[in-house]
């Protein structure tokens, strides 16, 4: 397994209930000629865990992608909370207020001081006045353990801590679906485990979290459910104990062999 | 043990190392010279040679300036004083011409008694200024408004301001030092009355058309407030339509009888009067304050996702980039008439400010779009994923960093257009470098002077560039976000 030392997961919590939050129905994506994502059918649970593996260029970062239109797709169906994304701005924006993205490289606002980047979005998409909007702000900023750093910016923080910052900005927005694109890849080893810590609480809160992680830690504790996915396809899919156990297609156990070998 | 990364034995480190200075030798004046001015047998004697073209240029001209006449009243007599003085032959510069007739360059021929008007108006200009430049800095923006109110209101007693107008000043400058103190924002108010109060003073006229123009604007707002109750698309069109129809069939008439119940007037001036630096600071102040929203908004029209948006902005920046800023000028001189329904006549200065306007946001546009397209793309997918929309994104996330990175490319441009302010010689002003001087040399006294204006002329240019561009430095510095 990876060797990132994590907190104890406490599995009570994390309850699936049969409300779907997410539904993919044979979704395809090209960018120019090339066929990213093929025939993608997907159904997320509210409260479910999901990571999704996968070697690079298999399209999982892409596929997390299209549920918040940051990538548009151009066949199939994406119903977000009762609400397709078409091609309409007005549903795409209250999916947007809905589901929270934390990236690779944080993407953190450079002019804006941490609590500014934590108000932002509530203040001028939701309209919460700012004096609630900052007192939200600086509740997460306590729950993801920075609260101090409220007025530093973020080139003064460490990537750990900056990420952790991104995921308060998204919570601000009291999202009901979180998507996780990579979010330890940029950081060091030594600052991965503040920022997995920060999801795990997050996932016993009840969150339905979509992570794209090579975390197979992460993935073994906290997932309900991992999706291996290889040239824009969804190649497996299971619970964590069987997908490491005895994974069935022999692509999922090469990749396995491969990140997990030594 | 003793080297402990050569050989294989096992080495424990027992106790850091505390820091210690540097050796001598790195640090100081000995270090400076030996890195900068002597670092090898070539760079020295570059530094030489470097040195003895100094020392030829300031010998050569130090004797120039050493000679100077202030007080003479024609080059003759200039060139009389430094020959009885310094001997047959000496050369001297006559900085008398600048003494007799630095009116001129300064108002071009604006009538003498009127000269308080455009200096009120630069004075003010500071206080319009305060809120947008020094916005962030309390003590900075204190000192300059100190400064222009110190140095307007002398500048007012000693041109003869008539007396209410003396008071208005000291009026206006003192309510804008307290309320820089505490409210600056409400300085805003002032900022964008000021375009309306400096054409006026400037002009002259009666106060009726400022008023009438603002009142076109107070029904706008009210048609916005009415049909924004309909629908928000209906708003902004209603807004700007409202506001056309009134100035265009109301605020004339209106103006004209109001004036006639009750006179607000000053004595008009006309555009032909108005020259020299008074010209020149008009035309640049203008061109820069309006080229640098028509630019952002050029800049992204010209990344627009709509075809239709962005050719139309590609060929706007591209054919007025291709052409000469002169080209636009003799354009706006003699072409732009033609364009106008007939019997209107359009203001000349007016006319050269719109050209050169258009000419500097198209410049403006391509250094933004720069700034935009240096911001990673991370920054865009965080504004979408938040569900900021478009314009809120640009608003708040965009263009904040943008411009902040394209604040050197956006002074150049200012710096340039200001500079280029001289250009409207062609289409017959009188701005200060060509006209004026030509004009002073046309009189017999000051006939075939001609150094001691350029360095006037160029040193309050440079006085007013090297400004923007030490403002623009300040301005990096205050944004700096980070210490990466």
């Amino acid at each position: 397994m990876s060797q990132t030392p994590m907190r104890d997961v406490d599995p009570d919590q994390m309850t699936v209930s049969d409300e779907i939050a997410i539904e993919i129905i044979r979704m395809n994506k090209w960018f120019g000629s090339f066929h990213v994502l093929r025939d993608i059918d997907l159904a997320v649970h509210r409260g479910e865990r999901i990571v999704i593996a996968g070697p690079s260029g298999s399209g999982k970062s892409t596929l997390i992608r299209c549920i918040n239109r940051l990538e548009e797709h151009q066949n199939g169906r994406i119903v977000v909370d009762g609400i397709e994304l078409t091609s309409d701005i007005k549903n795409i924006d209250k999916v947007r207020s809905e589901v929270g993205m934390v990236f690779q490289h944080f993407n953190l606002f450079p002019h804006l001081t941490v609590l500014e980047n934590c108000t932002l979005a509530p203040i001028w998409v939701r309209r919460t006045p700012r004096r609630q909007a900052e007192d939200v702000a600086m509740h997460f900023l306590e729950k993801v353990r920075i609260p101090e750093q409220a007025g530093k910016y973020p080139g003064q923080l460490s990537g750990g801590q900056q990420q952790r910052v991104a995921i308060a900005r998204s919570l601000c927005m009291q999202p009901r679906i979180m998507l996780f694109d990579e979010p330890t890849s940029a950081l060091d080893p030594e600052m991965i485990k503040e920022v997995l810590d920060t999801m795990i609480e997050l996932a016993e809160d009840g969150m339905t979290m979509l992570c794209v992680t090579h975390e197979m830690g992460f993935a073994q504790a906290v997932a309900n459910r991992v999706i291996f996915m290889d040239q824009g396809q969804i190649v497996e899919q299971n619970n964590p104990h069987d997908f490491f156990n005895n994974p069935r297609s022999e692509r999922t156990r090469l990749f396995l062999s491969q990140i997990l070998g030594h | 043990m003793s080297n402990p990364n050569h050989g294989p034995d096992a080495y424990l480190r027992e106790e850091m190392l505390p820091e210690m200075p540097p050796p001598a030798r790195e640090t100081g004046m000995v270090k400076w010279l030996h890195e900068n001015l002597f670092s090898g047998p070539v760079n020295a004697g570059l530094t030489v040679l470097g040195l003895l073209i100094v020392w030829f240029l300031f010998d050569h001209f130090y004797p120039w300036f050493a000679h100077s006449v202030w007080n003479a009243s024609s080059l003759p007599e200039c060139r009389k004083i430094i020959a009885e003085t310094w001997g047959e032959g000496a050369g001297g510069a006559c900085f008398a011409v600048i003494r007799e007739r630095w009116n001129q360059y300064i108002y071009g021929f604006y009538p003498p008694g009127l000269y308080w008007r455009p200096t009120l108006v630069f004075g003010l200009l500071f206080v319009a200024l305060a809120p947008i430049l020094f916005s962030i800095s309390r003590n900075i923006r204190r000192i300059v408004l100190m400064t222009a109110a110190i140095a307007t209101l002398l500048s007012l007693v000693a041109l003869n301001t008539p007396s209410i107008w003396l008071g208005v000043a000291v009026a206006i400058f003192a309510v804008a030092l307290l309320v820089a103190e505490r409210h600056q924002m409400w300085l805003l108010g002032f900022s964008a009355f000021y375009p309306l109060l400096g054409v006026w003073l400037i002009w002259g006229g009666s106060f009726w058309w400022i008023i009438m123009i603002l009142a076109g604007m107070g029904f706008g707002w009210l048609a916005f407030i009415i049909a924004g109750r309909l629908s928000p698309l209906l708003a902004g069109s209603s807004a700007i339509v409202v506001t056309l129809l009134v100035w265009v069939f109301l605020s004339g008439d209106a103006a004209k009888d109001a004036e006639n119940l009750y006179s607000l007037a000053i004595t008009r001036v006309d555009s032909e009067a108005i020259g020299g630096f008074l010209l020149a600071i008009t035309i640049g102040v203008a061109g820069i304050t309006m080229s640098l929203p028509l630019g952002i908004v050029l800049a992204l029209a010209r990344r627009s996702d709509m075809f239709l948006v962005s050719s139309l902005a590609v060929i706007f920046i591209e054919f007025i980039r291709g052409v000469p800023l002169i080209t636009l000028l003799f354009v706006a001189q003699l072409l732009l008439n033609y364009f106008l329904p007939p019997g209107t006549s359009f203001d000349i200065v007016l006319r050269v400010i719109i050209m050169v306007t258009l000419f500097a946001a198209a410049y403006m546009a391509e250094v933004i779009r720069g700034g935009l397209a240096a911001l990673p793309a991370g920054q865009y997918e965080a504004a979408d994923a938040l569900g900021l929309d478009y314009w809120k994104a640009q608003r708040l996330i965009v263009l904040p960093q943008a411009l902040k990175i394209s604040i050197p490319g956006i002074v150049s441009t200012f710096i340039g257009m200001f500079k280029d302010t001289t250009l409207v010689a062609f289409v017959g002003l009188y701005e200060p470098l060509k006209n004026i001087s030509d004009a002073v040399r046309a009189n017999i006294e000051w006939k075939g002077i001609y150094w001691e204006p350029f360095i006037f002329v160029g040193a309050i240019f440079f006085i007013i560039c090297f400004s923007m561009s030490r403002y623009s430095m300040y301005l990096e510095r205050r944004l700096q976000r980070d210490n990466r």
